[in-house]
């Protein structure tokens, strides 16, 4: 097999990266819109490069749900981060792996000759996420509105039902699949199933997510993080969803939030919901020369998978092995993997997938198993569950750890690789020299 | 920010009037019929209202009307602005009341021929419109304004002691009605357009791109002329009359008193009196303003707008045409309000300090100060991308200017200046707000020590006019222009000084607050020693002051110049700093503070002091101190020295600053009674040795 998307051309270096913490979302919006978010990380990592701003090729900006008022938030953030009015910008949409989506998208600019030096990332603000009215109440005002005597307009007014002024949670709406109309944690609760995960299996990866993110705090590994300060003077410094003291005990005790009786996927061993940024530096070797850039990680490929929207969990395996196939590698040549943490129960099917002959054959169209994925070599420094999925985000991040833990732990290989609502999965490969 | 793609300006085009002799004016007449007369001032880059411009605008208004036109525009050609006012350099023509009345009644009938000419008129405004330029526009039927930042309307005669004079009194009350017109009058603030237009004040308020189609609008289907609310027509009676008069008084005396400042007083009378027959008004208010020009408070005012405008003049020569990068490092209160204020000015700021925690609340204040002055949320929004929280130092390499506002230590100083000056790119200007190291110390390190500059702001940052720009002998005087040249930016005024011991006006009020401490240790009241400075015309009590600067900060300036003069710092400072005292930011101070306000202090009396020694007291020690600080060449001339204590500390602006003060009492009769306090308060008052050829 050798996959549906490959990246070919000229050589796609990441040179720099940050973030801002990823601020878990409480009863009202947070402090930051996504633009904010976009805005910080980024002025931090401009201001440490050797060009200025206006010297970018363009800037592309993941980001699921942009508010009304800056839809095309790449642009946005572009003219906010004083890149001045020549640098085009504009905004993708991958749902899950919008972040990881901007990368590529930056990538094939380079790869194909068209730019040398990109910005590329993801935001998200899920506390910001809108309210909205359902469309029988919206045609109700509208029938209102356009009502031409008082008589109409009485009638019109007359035809209100109490069920207009349900608020729709936009968020909510966002994290249901409109083709087969599971939520994401009904895909995740299939996998659990399928793969025979129990309750007690969930939570201890949650625990370990937790204990490994509050392991890399303490040891000073997330020098990929930007400390914002907001409009009242509270810094925001840490990922602050780490829950240092989690354990299975404690985990046990939540109820399943999706399938509620009988389910196994609770708030506990899910992402949290946050509101974060990411960006990334992508620039071709003649801007690395041009610049004086010293590469942080080669971006060497790239594969989108698409699959069964009720397992949409499983988009990781599917985006890995061709990829792998591919390039001629094994599981075992990647010393270090990310896969996002949507749910517990999504990243431990796919081990169990990668390591089925049986789902390998069938689904992958392998000969035997892909292999084993080496939990110690996972996730090294903890994933969504203890920090957050600010969706529009979290592919970039993913990317952007991965570059820092190869560079920290002096290796050469990589993947990072995120499941996406609707069915997808991608995989990106780093190398350093 | 102005655009660069809507010009304010008129692009109506049409068939010229030929207006004989016109320097500063010119007509046409467009398809319509309608003339637009456009002022653009020569040899000025401002349109103001001199005799000349006056006699050719009366000329033109007769050469139109003879037209019989469909209407009249009155436009200005400049992009800068509409008319800022009377030229007031003029004023100081007039060789007596008499003869100003007499010119001021000259221009009351051109503008009263304006308002009565047969056809519609219209005035359409862009920038500033001020004093008797609103005055003149007031007389057009309508009025259209450009909507953007800069164009603002306003009648601010009051801050140089006078009230308008050109019809203004009597047409604003009638085109906004009484309680609004006052508060325009009495405060002399400006509105934008949009607040101009809720008052009445503009009819129509448009973007740039449709002033002109507005105007002609406003004359081709002219719209009924806004009156002011009905309840207007019941103030305006003679018996409500004088209760209004009242209640206006009582909110004028809150703020300025009659003896010091007499303008405001007489506007309201002027009205109390004659509110009810507009010609006696007129005739009454041309006689007031006349009165008013020859008052000792106007004088100074008027001194002081030039000096005002003088300071403007330092640093124009290295003018910035676009906003500087700006670098400051250390994010406490003065670093972290430098930033602030720059980043509201327009430049992109990088703010450094070691860790986040340090410049959240300068962040904070930043937003707060952003909401205050910016109405605009989009204009908000860019002020703070503008400001960048720079925890690694990145700034520094690309910046223009680098600002330096750490803690007051040299040590830290140098070693920071060693890194800065190898970091910053070699054209970038290196200052410090040292408020008390001496310059030439910090420099001496650097390979050129030229380079560094003290650029000193007063607190708060976002209130205080002056900037002091501190040189040595050594300093570069391009460095220096350069630093003059980025306050000017900011829309601060430099005011150049030497880098003596807390150069010239921390210096100067250095006596004045301790000899205010000195009274309250000898018994005298905090109210009694902060009234009698209050009755003098300061803005606030020398005791409170001390607590808003900051009694550490106080006892920091005063060991300094205690170190170069030998003088004493009272005891009572050092005591209360000790305590933890430190003035208002700690809640106490001289005074309590609950939420930053004054509590009234439980004491009763006056300490048996008379009056007369606690003032002289005060101020003669201030006084003193400047007659050294020019002895001394602090400073280059004494207009400088008093500009600068007016707007570095606030002394009272109607006094016209310290030397100005001494002038006016006579400097023998000063010089006299210091030696008379000195005899019985102690050697401090010994009149300095250069206070006779200081006065000669």
């Amino acid at each position: 097999m050798n996959g549906r998307t490959k990246l070919a051309g000229r050589a796609v270096y990441l040179v720099d990266g940050a973030r801002t913490p990823f601020i878990k979302a409480r009863t009202e919006p947070g402090p930051f819109r996504a633009s904010d978010l976009a805005v910080w990380a980024g002025q931090a990592l401009l201001a440490r490069q050797p060009f200025g701003p206006a010297a970018l090729d363009e800037v592309i900006l993941g980001c699921i749900a942009p508010t009304a008022d800056e839809v095309n938030i790449g642009r946005v953030a572009a003219l906010r981060l004083d890149c001045g009015d020549r640098v085009p910008a504009w905004t993708v949409q991958r749902n899950c792996a919008s972040g990881m989506q901007a990368l590529d998208s930056a990538a094939q600019s380079i790869a194909g000759g068209r730019a040398e030096l990109v910005l590329a990332g993801g935001t998200e603000a899920m506390s910001h996420a809108p309210v909205l009215w359902d469309t029988p109440a919206v045609a109700w005002l509208g029938r209102v509105s356009s009502a031409r005597s008082p008589l109409e307009r009485a009638k019109a007014i007359a035809g209100f039902r109490p069920g207009y002024m349900k608020p729709v949670i936009g968020l909510l709406r966002g994290l249901t699949d409109p083709v087969v109309g599971l939520s994401m944690g009904q895909t995740a609760e299939i996998l659990a199933a399928r793969f025979g995960l129990t309750r007690a299996m969930l939570d201890a990866y949650a625990v370990t997510s937790h204990e490994r993110l509050a392991a890399a705090q303490a040891a000073g590994r997330l020098g990929e993080i930007v400390p914002i300060i907001d409009a009242r003077g509270r810094v925001h410094d840490h990922d602050d969803g780490v829950r240092p003291d989690s354990s299975v005990e404690k985990l046990a005790k939540l109820k399943p939030v999706f399938d509620r009786e009988f389910g196994l996927v609770t708030a506990g061993n899910s992402a949290q919901i946050t509101d974060g940024a990411a960006w990334l530096l992508l620039a071709s070797e003649e801007a690395l020369a041009k610049h004086g850039l010293t590469p942080l990680a080669r971006l060497v490929d790239v594969e989108w998978a698409g699959l069964d929207p009720r397992q949409m969990g499983l988009g990781p395996v599917h985006a890995i092995a061709p990829l792998l196939a591919r390039r001629a590698l094994s599981l075992e040549d990647v010393e270090y993997l990310e896969i996002n943490e949507a749910f517990a129960a999504q990243v431990l099917a796919c081990l169990a997938a990668a390591a089925d002959p049986h789902y390998c054959r069938g689904a992958l169209g392998l000969e035997q198993a892909l292999g084993t994925i080496d939990a110690a070599r996972l996730n090294v420094d903890g994933g969504a569950i203890a920090l957050g999925h600010p969706v529009g985000a979290s592919g970039a991040r993913i990317v952007l750890h991965l570059a820092h833990v190869l560079a920290a732990r002096g290796a050469r290989r990589g993947i990072a690789a995120i499941c996406i609502g609707g069915g997808q999965g991608g995989a990106m490969l780093l190398e350093r020299e | 920010m102005k655009s660069e793609l809507e010009a304010p300006t008129s692009t109506v085009s049409g068939e010229p009037i030929a207006l004989p002799g016109a320097r500063h004016w010119q007509a046409l007449r467009d398809a319509d019929g309608i003339v637009w007369l456009g002022l653009d001032r020569a040899d000025e880059s401002a349109n103001s209202l001199c005799a000349e411009v006056l006699e050719e605008f009366g000329a033109a208004l007769e050469t139109i009307a003879a037209r019989a036109p469909r209407g009249l525009v009155i436009h200005s050609r400049k992009p800068q602005g509409f008319l800022v006012g009377a030229d007031i350099r003029e004023f100081e023509h007039f060789a007596d009341p008499a003869a100003a009345e007499r010119e001021i009644l000259r221009v009351h009938a051109l503008f009263a021929r304006l308002e009565t000419l047969p056809f519609p008129t219209v005035a359409r405004l862009h920038g500033p419109c001020l004093g008797g330029g609103l005055e003149l526009a007031l007389c057009c039927r309508h009025r259209v304004a450009l909507e953007d930042a800069e164009t603002t309307l306003g009648l601010p005669e009051i801050l140089l002691g006078l009230h308008p004079g050109a019809g203004g009194t009597v047409r604003a009350i009638e085109r906004l009605g009484v309680a609004a017109a006052m508060d325009l009058m009495l405060t002399g603030r400006q509105l934008d357009a949009r607040r101009a237009q809720r008052l009445g004040l503009v009819d129509r308020v448009v973007p740039a791109r449709h002033l002109d189609r507005a105007a002609r609008a406003l004359i081709m289907n002219a719209p009924a002329v806004r009156r002011p609310p009905w309840w207007n027509g019941i103030a305006a009676t003679s018996v409500a009359r004088p209760l209004v008069a009242r209640l206006l008084r009582a909110q004028v005396a809150k703020r300025a008193r009659p003896e010091h400042y007499p303008a405001p007083y007489a506007l309201i009378e002027l009205w109390e009196r004659h509110g009810g027959d507009r010609a006696a008004m007129l005739r009454a208010e041309a006689a007031s303003i006349a009165r008013l020009f020859f008052t000792p408070t106007s004088r100074q005012l008027q001194r002081l707008f030039f000096l005002q405008e003088r300071l403007k003049t330092f640093g124009k020569t290295a003018e910035m045409q676009d906003a500087p990068r700006v670098h400051v490092i250390g994010a406490g209160t003065m670093g972290g309000d430098i930033a602030a204020w720059c980043a509201l000015r327009g430049c992109r700021v990088t703010l450094a300090d070691r860790e986040a925690k340090f410049v959240a609340p300068a962040i904070a204040r930043a937003h707060e100060a952003f909401r205050r002055r910016l109405r605009d949320p989009y204009a908000r929004a860019a002020a703070i991308d503008r400001l960048v929280v720079d925890l690694a130092g990145d700034g520094l390499e690309r910046a223009d200017i680098v600002v330096e506002a750490i803690v007051e230590d040299l040590a830290a100083k140098r070693a920071l200046f060693a890194h800065v000056n190898a970091a910053a790119r070699p054209e970038a200007l290196l200052a410090t707000n040292t408020s008390s190291i001496p310059l030439a110390a910090i420099a001496e390190e650097l390979p050129v020590p030229a380079r560094l500059v003290g650029v000193h702001f007063f607190n708060p940052v976002d209130r205080m006019q002056l900037v002091e720009i501190v040189t040595t002998p050594q300093t570069d005087p391009d460095a220096a222009t350069r630093a003059a040249g980025f306050v000017r930016r900011i829309g601060r005024l430099p005011l150049p000084v030497a880098s003596a011991p807390g150069f010239l006006v921390n210096r100067i009020l250095a006596p004045y607050l301790q000899e205010a401490m000195q009274l309250h240790e000898e018994g005298v009241p905090l109210a009694a020693v902060d009234r009698a400075a209050l009755a003098f015309g300061m803005p606030m009590g020398p005791l409170e002051l001390a607590d808003v600067v900051g009694l550490d900060v106080c006892l920091a300036v005063g060991k300094v110049l205690a170190g170069a003069s030998g003088a004493t710092v009272p005891a009572v400072l050092g005591r209360q700093v000790a305590a933890g005292r430190l003035g208002r930011k700690s809640g106490a101070g001289f005074y309590r503070y609950r939420s930053g306000k004054k509590l009234a202090p439980r004491e009763a009396g006056d300490g048996g002091l008379p009056a007369a020694d606690v003032i002289d007291r005060l101020v003669l020690r201030l006084v003193n101190e400047a007659v050294a600080c020019l002895h001394e060449r602090v400073v280059a001339d004494a207009d400088l020295l008093d500009v600068g204590m007016v707007f570095g500390t606030g002394f009272a602006p109607f006094r016209g600053g310290p030397i100005a003060y001494a002038r006016e009492r006579g400097s023998d009769a000063a010089r006299a009674r210091l030696v008379e306090l000195a005899g019985r308060y102690g050697a401090r008052f010994e009149p300095h040795p250069g206070f006779e050829s200081c006065f000669s």
